[in-house]
């Protein structure tokens, strides 16, 4: 990441820009490279903590075969790429954050607020986001939203929270394997509970778990989360389904480890037109039910929508004609190839 | 090629499925309660399902790589499959399964 800025500062900040992108997956990404060729600044907030989306979150790893040009590449290849591509235009990324709000100002532009209490003023919003916003995956147990963020957490803010705790944590992945190893110095008690005697984590990790077992710092527990007993958000005993029957262990404090699930989110109540969870557009522009608003990829609605990441780009460019009308209204765009035009390759700084 | 899918409020759909489709792909297309996220890319495991034991053998067991992503849901029976990783076939005429709380969408 050369000449991207990565925002790290957060907490009231004031970010005025053309266009924030939600959504820093490849057609987010893309997007950047329309708008940047008509002189337009982006800013991209996404809440991962990297660029990808889904193709960095989901299948780094795994091949695609549908992207124009390019008869196999990774996810992550692929998003090395757009990063690559986009950098001439320097936009600013601000990771681990989601918009929570979106305000129509007097004059027509936006004023958007992040769960990162920062705002960006800003005259387009394009809305990239997918299949929504990646959250931590909750496990099936009824009325475990009463616990949530007072006994029962997805991560680990602050390791105080956990000192002198008995604490269950469920999963059989690095994060689970991770905070066994760090939490274990520090609390009453830690019992790690997976449902099969196999890790996918780093075997280090998995041996070291191993040898505190052994020394009777940590419990190992096979089984599945079935229950939660407790009172005004504190739990108290977590129940297990194990082949033997029924187990209760007494615990102060839950960390599920299940991974992430796309959630639409805060998008919903951004008052635009759904159709199914995903944003109805106008095939022109891809803009949504409120002007200025566009939505691009695979959380957008029209006739014939296909979920493929080159469509998402075909609709990028598009929607950055619009959105130039409305940053630079009045001014005549004129079209041009990248091939052939001095100025736009003086703009990707290879003339 | 039929399969018989019981979903998660336990009503019964007999879909008709196409030779080489995923069984998720055929789920998803009649409109079920199946989130499959990431589109059978073996990434996630919100095609998660189990299979009637009269079907165990024919289905055969999950792969080292599926039992990893079957980590992911808290829902794990003996019989769970991620219906992505099952492929319609002749073999497979009949079918029965019953979708797991976890496939479920939002």
């Amino acid at each position: 990441m050369n000449d991207t800025t990565v925002n790290t500062n957060g907490a009231g900040e004031v970010v005025e820009t053309d266009v924030v992108i939600v959504g820093a997956g490849p057609v987010g990404l893309f997007a950047v490279f329309e708008l940047g060729l008509l002189d337009i600044r982006c800013a991209l907030v996404d809440i991962l903590d990297k660029p990808g989306g889904q193709c960095a979150e989901l299948y780094p790893e795994k091949p695609i075969y549908d992207i124009p040009a390019f008869p196999v590449v990774t996810g992550q290849q692929l998003t090395d790429n757009l990063m690559a591509q986009i950098a001439p235009f320097s936009p600013e990324f601000h990771f681990s954050r989601m918009v929570n709000s979106i305000e129509k100002l007097e004059d027509g532009s936006f004023k958007l607020t992040t769960d990162a209490d920062e705002t960006f003023f800003t005259k387009v919003v394009v809305i990239a986001a997918g299949g929504g916003s990646f959250q931590p995956k909750r496990p099936p147990v009824p009325g475990i939203e009463a616990f949530e963020n007072k006994s029962v957490f997805y991560a680990v803010r602050r390791m105080e929270d956990f000192r002198d705790q008995d604490v269950v944590i469920v999963g059989g992945g690095d994060s689970a394997l991770d905070w066994t190893l760090n939490l274990a110095p520090i609390v009453r008690t830690l019992t790690l509970v997976h449902r099969r005697d196999a890790f996918k984590a780093a075997p280090a990790s998995v041996n070291k778990m191993r040898e505190l077992v052994a020394d009777g710092k940590v419990n190992f527990q096979l089984g599945q989360i079935a229950k939660l007993d407790g009172e005004n958000g504190m739990i108290n005993h977590v129940h297990l389904t194990t082949e033997a029957g029924d187990l209760s262990i007494p615990a102060t404090r839950l960390l599920p480890f299940f991974g992430l699930t796309m959630k639409l989110g805060p998008v919903a109540d951004w008052g635009l037109e759904l159709n199914d969870n995903t944003i109805v557009v106008d095939t022109e522009k891809f803009e949504t039910s409120v002007p200025g608003i566009f939505a691009i990829g695979d959380i957008n609605h029209y006739p014939g929508k296909l979920k493929l990441i080159l469509s998402g780009f075909h609709e990028a460019a598009l929607m950055a004609q619009a959105a130039k009308s409305i940053v630079s209204p009045g001014e005549r765009v004129v079209f041009q190839y990248t091939t052939s035009s001095t100025k736009l390759q003086k703009k990707l700084g290879v003339a | 090629m039929k399969i018989n899918v019981t979903d998660q409020a336990g009503d019964v759909h007999e879909l008709e499925g196409l030779e080489g489709w995923r069984v998720m792909e055929v789920i998803r297309d009649w409109g079920l309660n199946i989130k499959a996220e990431c589109g059978g890319a073996l990434s996630c495991a919100t095609c998660h399902c189990y299979v009637d034991s009269d079907w165990l053998d024919a289905v055969g067991a999950p792969s080292e790589e599926e039992e990893d992503m079957l980590d992911s849901v808290g829902d794990v029976k003996s019989n769970s499959r991620l219906s992505c990783q099952i492929l319609c076939s002749d073999e497979l005429d009949g079918l029965k399964l019953t979708l797991a709380p976890s496939a479920a969408k939002d």
